[in-house]
């Protein structure tokens, strides 16, 4: 059984990535604040057979992050599959945004990702094998008003899978990106009735997603059967980007 | 620790990390021409070596090493 862990795992699209890579997987859940959510989350998982559970990994210090990596790998021997999932939002129009809203975004959506992956493929390289996943937006393909730092962060993230991708593949190590579109979370909680309808418009699919629909790709990335799949962006947005 | 020592060592890591076969690991042999080992490769070996004698090699320090020999003499160096 292969150990993975999910940066922001107890919560919207990272929660349902955490139950369904438990149904063959040991999932490791990574929370910052809500402590309660990841073990609600571990112990769903308990209940339905699978194996599973929490660690403190605030992806913005290094520090946080040394401590997760060693806490796990003194329980499980390697962090296997990395899902770089956790992110924050702290929206503003450019001629607005202050110095420390973009900062705050790079650093935990784009440089708390290169802490955990550099860390990751220390035992990925030494066992040979590894996958890393990066949890990205359809915003960093495609930019979105009111979020430059958002949309930076989440592209910069595509550069860093894709060179992981070319350093790495010669180890076994794939990484891959998906890039979610509007996906029913907290995140998009603000969203209202008729902001959903003018959202359904532009999509060859008609409805919002689903936290599955993400997780279920999330799922093929991890397996065997997709190993010859590395660099890509791949997304899942119900044909928002076509 | 002597030299010998280290030189063993250097041979356990080449042997069990990187398969390598243990008659071609001498202090003469060249890291990427005769071993074969890749620019990753080296920077495995060199993540190893960190790890199992507890110390840090920096980037500038690894430009002249080159042979199995010249990796030795600079563990030797830094134990």
């Amino acid at each position: 059984m292969k150990t993975v862990l999910v940066t922001g795992g107890s919560r919207g699209i990272g929660k349902s990535i955490s139950t369904t890579l438990a149904k063959s997987h040991h999932v490791v859940v990574g929370y910052v604040n809500s402590q309660d959510k990841a073990e609600e989350v571990v112990n769903e998982i308990a209940e339905s057979g699978g194996s599973a559970n929490s660690v403190e990994i605030n992806i913005s210090s290094k520090e946080s992050v040394d401590r997760a990596f060693a806490t796990i790998e003194g329980e499980y021997g390697s962090v296997d599959i990395l899902i770089n999932n956790a992110g924050i939002t702290k929206d503003n129009i450019l001629p607005r945004m202050k110095e420390e809203e973009w900062l705050d975004v790079i650093q935990t959506n784009l440089t708390g990702s290169f802490y955990t992956s550099q860390r990751a493929i220390k035992q990925m390289m030494k066992n040979k094998w590894g996958r890393i996943i990066f949890i990205s937006s359809v915003v960093g393909i495609s930019g979105n008003q009111g979020q430059s730092n958002y949309a930076a962060s989440k592209a910069g993230l595509i550069g860093l899978a894709k060179s992981i991708s070319k350093e790495l593949g010669s180890r076994n190590i794939t990484s891959n990106v998906i890039a979610p579109g509007y996906i029913e979370t907290d995140m998009t909680s603000f969203l209202d009735d008729e902001n959903k309808e003018n959202i359904i418009e532009q999509l060859s699919i008609k409805r919002i997603g689903k936290p599955e629909d993400i997780s279920n790709v999330v799922a093929f990335l991890c397996n065997d059967e997709s190993e010859y799949i590395t660099g890509q962006v791949i997304p899942v947005d119900g044909g928002l980007t076509t | 620790m002597e030299l010998n020592e280290v030189f063993e060592k250097v041979k356990g890591l080449f042997v069990e990390d990187l398969g390598i076969d243990e008659s071609k690991v001498t202090m003469e042999a060249k890291l990427e021409e005769d071993l074969e080992i890749d620019s990753l490769g080296i920077v495995e070996v060199v993540m190893a070596f960190e790890d199992e004698f507890e110390i840090e090699i920096d980037d500038d320090e690894l430009a002249d090493v080159s042979t199995v020999g010249q990796a030795v003499n600079l563990l030797h160096s830094k134990i």
